[in-house]
C-alpha cells in the first residue's frame, strides 16, 4: 500500500512536463484500494454520519412541506397574482442548472480529451442525478392539483385531449426527462467496471450479489471494452449537444414569453453558461470536504480543484457579460418596458436580490485570477459557497422582478416567500445531500477504471514491479 | 511466490481433481502482472488462430484491439438506427397527437408547424440514440450475463484490480489442452490455470417466487385501468380526491359573524322582485310567459309592434351568439356543436327550425321553450333578457319563412330580377 505523500504541487505549468493526474506513490491496486475502502469500511467517519442526520432532517422537512401542500393547495406559498411563479420554479431552474456541471465534465471534457476529469467526473454526475430528481419534483409540486401532473405526460387526459407540445413547457418536460435519463444511464454504464471492482472485493454474500447483480456480469474482456469505450464516447458525444439544449430549452420558459427582461434572445447562452457556473460551484462545495473526508486527496489533487476554478472564472465573466449585455440592450434598443424592466432590477423593490447577485456571481469569480486564491483550499470552498447563493438569487431576480412589475402597474404585486417556500427549499438540499451521502458510502465515488488508464504509466506497472523485486 | 493470492490457488486443477466427478473443462486462464505481456501474449494466441478467446483488464488496455485482432464494432450503426428511430417517433408523436387525433388550435397556428416542433424531435433523438448505444453496447457484449466460469478462479477476481488475464475457451476449434496448455505456458504469465464449468446455481426460490407474484401484483392496475378505459359504466367516475368539493365558503341559510344579523345570506335589495312574481306587478302574462289567458300566444307582445325591423335585426344578432352554435346560423339545425358530436359519435338531436313540428308552434310556446328549454336544449331564460328573447321568436320565424319561400313572397323587383336571369341562363 503506498503512502499518501502529502499535498504535492501538480499545479505547476511547465510544458515541458505533464502534470500528474495521480500524485504520490501510487499503482493499481492501491487506486483500487483508496476509492473501494471508502464503501468497505465497516463504518463511515463520523463527519458522515452527523451531514447525513442533518441531510435526513431536512428531508423529512421536505416530505412534511409537500404534504401539507397537497393537502392544503398553494396558498401555502407565497406565489400570488403578478407573481405566479414563486420559489417553486425558481428552485427547478437552480437545481436543473446544478446538474450542467456533471455532464458538461463527463461529456464536454471527455470529447476534449481533458484527462483530469476522470478525478472528479463520477461524482459530479452523481451530483448530476441528485440535482435534476431535486428540479424534477418541483414542476411536479407547483401545479397546485399534483394528481393533474399526469397531464405534463404525453398521454391523453380523460377527454382524450393530448398535450399541447407547441409549448415551451412541453419542451421543457421533454428536455428534462430526456437529460435525466441520458444522465442516469451514463452515470450508470460509467459505473459497471467499478461495481465489478467492488464485485469482486465482496467479502460478504450480501455485497457480493448486490454489487454483482449491477456489475451485470463484468468481466472487463478486451471485446467488451472495445464496444463500451465507443459506447461511452458515443454517449458523450451525445451528452453534449444534450447539456447546451436543456438549460436553453429552460430559457425558453422565460424567452418564448412576452414579459419585459425574458422577451430575449440572449436567454438560451445566458442560461446555459449560468448552468455550467452554478454546477462548478456545487461540485467544489462538494469536492473540498469529500477528497478530504474520504482520504482521495490524492486522486482529486489540488490540479483538479485549480481547473475548476478556472472554469468558474470563465463562466463567472460570461455571466457578468450577459449581465451587461442585457442592461445595454434595454437602453440600445429603445423599448421603454426593457428599459424600464432593467433599471428597475437594479434599482427596484428586488435591488437587494440583484445587488446580492451580482457580488456573488461577477464578483467573486475575479479573485481566481490569483494562483494564491486558486490554490487555497478556503477560498475555493467559501468562494463555491458564494457562487451557488449568487445563482440562486439569479434566477430569483429573472423570475420574481420581472412578474411582479410588467406592463400594466395596474398588476403590479410584491413577492413575499412564506416559510414554507423557505423550508421547502432547505428541504430539496436534504433530498440532494441524502442522495449524495448515501452515492458516496456505497457507491465508487471515484472512476477507479478511467483513473488506472490515465496513470503515469511507471505506476501502473508498479505491483508487477515491486512483485519481481520481492521474488 | 510473493503473491499470496496467486500462491493460494497456484495449482487449483490439483485441487479439482480430486473431487469424485471429473467437470467438464470451461478453458484455460493465464494471468499477466504487466500490460506489456499482455499485449505481447495477446498476438501470440491471435498469431495460433484461436477464436474464442479473450484478454480481461481492469482498464481498457491501449492497442489490445489490434494485438487481439478486434474488428470496429457496428454499434455505431445502431446509435443511428435509435436516433433515427426517436427523431420519426418525435415528429410523429406531434403531428399526429395534435393534428389528426385531436386536431387543436392554439392561437391560431397551423396545426403542424415544423419550428416549434424541433426541441421535443431534437430530445426525442438524442434519447433514443442514448438508448441505442447503451442498449446496443449491452445486447453486443452479451450482458446482463452474471455466471461467467472464470469466476470459479479466486485469481480472476484481481482482474477488476491490478492483473490481466487471457482465457482460451474449450470451445474453441483449435484447442487442444495439451498444446494449448504448452502455448500459455510458454508466454510470460504465471502459472496456467484449469477452469471448469460448474454450473451456476439458480437463485433461491422464494426469491423466484416472490418476484413472480409480485410481478403479477404490479400488472394488475394497469389490466384495471385497461379494463376501465375500454369498457362503458353507468356509474360515476371514481372520484378519489375531493378536489375543491369542501369548500370554505358562506352558504345560504347559515349563521355567519361577519354580518350585523348574523345571517350568511343577503337579503335582496329593497323592491327586488321574484322573477316568478312578475305578474304581480300588474304585467302582462303574454310578455313575460308568452300566454294570453293560459293559452299559448300567436302574436307578438303590444310593446314591441312599434319597431319590428328593430327586433328582427337583434333577433339576428342574439340568434347568431346563443342558438346558432346548435342550430347553425340558417336554423337547418347544422351548427358546430352539432357537427362536432356527429364526429365524435355521439350525435345530438338538433331540430331544425323549417320543420313542421316547429313550425305549427305558437309563438308564445316558441318563447316558452327558449326560456324554460325542452328535451335535450338548456333554458335560455337566465341568460337572454326577455325582450331578446322575443326579438329571437320573431327572427325564428323569419328564418323558417325563408327557408320554406315561394316565389309569391317576392317583390315585383326581386321577381323581374329572377325572370331576367333564367332567361339569360337559357
Amino acid at each position: 500500500m503506498a503512502s499518501l505523500a502529502g499535498e504535492i504541487d501538480n499545479t505547476s505549468d511547465d510544458p515541458r512536463v505533464r502534470a500528474p493526474l495521480v500524485v504520490g506513490d501510487h499503482d493499481l491496486a492501491s487506486v483500487t484500494e483508496s476509492v473501494a475502502r471508502v464503501a468497505e469500511a465497516p463504518r463511515p467517519p463520523r463527519a458522515w454520519y452527523i451531514a447525513f442526520a442533518i441531510s435526513v432532517s431536512a428531508l423529512a422537512i421536505l416530505g412534511v412541506m409537500i404534504l401539507y401542500l397537497i393537502f392544503t393547495g398553494v396558498g401555502v406559498w407565497g406565489v400570488n397574482n403578478p407573481v405566479g411563479w414563486g420559489f417553486a420554479i425558481v428552485n427547478f431552474v437552480f437545481w436543473v442548472g446544478i446538474g450542467h456541471a456533471g455532464t458538461l465534465i463527463s461529456a464536454i471534457l471527455f470529447l476534449f480529451r481533458q484527462k483530469w476529469r476522470t478525478g472528479i467526473n463520477r461524482f459530479a454526475e452523481a451530483m448530476t442525478i441528485f440535482a435534476v430528481i431535486c428540479a424534477g419534483m418541483f414542476p411536479g409540486i407547483h401545479v397546485g392539483r399534483i394528481w393533474f401532473t399526469y397531464w405534463m405526460f404525453p398521454v391523453p387526459n380523460q377527454m382524450e385531449l393530448w398535450p399541447q407540445f407547441r409549448s415551451p413547457l412541453m419542451w421543457d418536460l421533454f428536455a428534462v426527462g430526456t437529460y435525466f435519463t441520458v444522465s442516469l444511464m451514463f452515470w450508470y454504464v460509467g459505473m459497471i467496471p467499478d461495481l465489478a471492482t467492488f464485485r469482486d472485493r465482496a467479502v460478504t454474500r450480501v455485497r457480493r450479489m448486490l454489487y454483482g447483480f449491477f456489475a451485470l456480469g463484468w468481466t472487463g474482456a478486451a471485446r467488451h471494452w472495445h464496444r463500451y469505450e465507443r459506447a461511452y464516447l458515443i454517449l458523450a458525444a451525445l451528452a453534449t449537444p444534450l447539456v447546451l439544449s436543456v438549460h436553453s430549452v429552460v430559457s425558453f420558459d422565460f424567452a418564448a414569453a412576452q414579459l419585459p427582461g425574458w422577451h430575449t434572445t440572449i436567454l438560451p447562452p445566458y442560461f446555459v453558461a449560468g448552468a455550467i457556473f452554478s454546477g462548478f460551484g456545487m461540485v467544489m462545495t462538494l469536492a473540498v470536504p469529500a477528497r478530504q473526508l474520504f482520504g482521495l486527496k490524492h486522486l482529486i489533487t489540488m490540479r483538479h480543484l485549480e481547473n475548476m476554478s478556472k472554469i468558474i472564472l470563465v463562466t463567472g465573466s460570461m455571466v457578468g457579460y450577459a449581465y451587461l449585455t442585457e442592461f445595454f440592450i434595454s437602453w440600445y434598443s429603445g423599448n421603454i418596458f426593457e428599459r424600464f424592466a432593467f433599471i428597475g432590477r437594479a434599482m427596484g423593490p428586488y435591488w437587494w436580490a440583484y445587488w446580492i447577485m451580482v457580488t456573488c456571481n461577477v464578483v467573486t469569480p475575479q479573485l481566481f485570477w490569483f494562483k494564491r486564491c486558486r490554490t487555497s483550499i478556503l477560498v475555493l470552498f467559501i468562494a463555491s459557497i458564494f457562487v451557488n447563493i449568487g445563482m440562486w438569487f439569479e434566477r430569483f431576480v429573472i423570475v420574481i422582478s420581472s412578474l411582479s412589475a410588467d406592463f400594466l402597474p395596474a398588476q403590479w404585486g410584491y413577492y413575499t416567500p412564506t416559510l414554507i417556500d423557505i423550508l421547502t427549499l432547505i428541504g430539496s438540499f436534504g433530498l440532494f445531500f441524502t442522495g449524495f451521502l448515501l452515492f458516496c458510502r456505497y457507491l465508487p465515488m471515484v472512476a477507479i477504471a478511467e483513473i488506472k488508464a490515465v496513470m503515469p504509466r511507471k505506476h501502473r506497472q508498479g505491483a508487477a514491479a515491486a512483485g519481481e523485486a520481492g521474488a | 511466490m510473493s503473491d499470496p493470492v496467486a500462491a493460494t490457488v497456484a495449482a487449483p486443477h490439483e485441487g479439482t481433481e480430486a473431487t469424485p466427478e471429473p467437470r467438464e473443462l470451461f478453458g484455460l486462464l493465464v494471468e499477466f502482472k504487466h500490460e506489456d505481456d499482455l499485449l505481447a501474449a495477446c498476438r501470440r494466441v491471435r498469431d495460433a488462430g484461436f477464436s474464442k478467446w479473450d484478454a480481461h483488464s481492469p482498464y481498457p488496455v491501449h492497442g489490445i484491439d489490434a494485438a487481439i485482432g478486434i474488428r470496429p464494432t457496428i454499434l455505431p450503426w445502431i446509435v443511428f438506427a435509435g436516433g433515427f428511430a426517436g427523431m420519426l417517433g418525435g415528429l410523429l408523436l406531434q403531428w399526429w397527437t395534435n393534428t389528426v387525433d385531436y386536431a387543436w388550435v392554439v392561437s391560431g397556428k397551423p396545426y403542424f408547424s415544423l419550428p416549434a416542433n424541433i426541441p421535443i424531435i431534437f430530445e426525442m433523438t438524442i434519447l433514443f440514440a442514448a438508448f441505442g448505444a447503451v442498449f446496443g453496447m449491452l445486447a453486443l457484449n452479451g450482458l446482463p450475463k452474471l455466471y461467467h466460469a472464470a469466476f470459479h478462479s479466486r485469481r480472476f477476481r484481481r482482474v477488476t484490480d491490478d492483473r490481466f488475464f487471457i482465457c482460451i475457451e474449450a470451445a474453441d476449434p483449435r484447442f487442444r489442452e495439451a498444446e494449448t496448455r504448452a502455448l500459455l505456458e510458454s508466454l510470460a504469465g504465471d502459472a496456467v490455470e484449469r477452469i471448469e464449468e460448474r454450473g451456476h446455481t439458480d437463485p433461491p426460490k422464494l426469491i423466484m417466487h416472490v418476484g413472480l407474484v409480485a410481478a403479477c401484483l404490479a400488472l394488475l392496475p394497469l389490466a384495471l385501468a385497461a379494463r376501465a378505459w375500454y369498457s362503458k359504466s353507468t356509474l360515476p367516475r371514481i372520484h378519489p380526491i375531493l378536489n375543491m368539493d369542501q369548500q370554505e365558503k358562506f352558504k345560504a341559510q347559515r349563521a355567519h359573524p361577519l354580518f350585523a344579523d348574523g345571517r350568511a345570506m343577503r337579503p335582496p335589495v329593497e323592491g327586488t322582485v321574484a322573477r316568478a312574481d312578475l305578474h304581480l306587478l300588474g304585467e302582462d302574462d303574454h310578455y313575460y310567459y308568452g300566454k294570453i289567458d293560459g293559452e299559448w300566444a300567436t302574436t307578438l307582445p303590444q310593446r314591441l309592434r312599434a319597431d319590428v325591423p328593430g327586433l328582427l335585426e337583434r333577433g339576428r344578432e342574439r340568434f347568431a351568439i346563443f342558438c346558432a352554435p346548435c342550430h347553425g346560423m340558417d336554423g337547418s339545425g347544422n351548427g358546430p356543436v352539432r357537427l362536432r358530436s356527429d364526429e365524435l359519435g355521439m350525435p345530438l338531436v338538433v331540430k331544425a327550425m323549417h320543420e313542421d313540428a316547429v313550425r305549427e308552434r305558437q309563438l308564445g310556446h316558441l318563447f316558452n321553450i327558449i326560456s324554460n328549454g325542452i328535451n335535450t336544449m338548456p333554458p335560455y331564460g337566465d341568460q337572454v333578457p326577455v325582450r331578446d328573447r322575443w326579438a329571437i321568436v320573431s327572427y325564428v320565424r323569419a328564418l323558417q319563412r325563408s327557408q320554406l319561400a315561394t316565389t309569391a313572397d317576392l317583390s315585383e323587383e326581386q321577381r323581374a330580377e329572377r325572370q331576367r336571369r333564367r332567361s339569360g341562363n337559357d
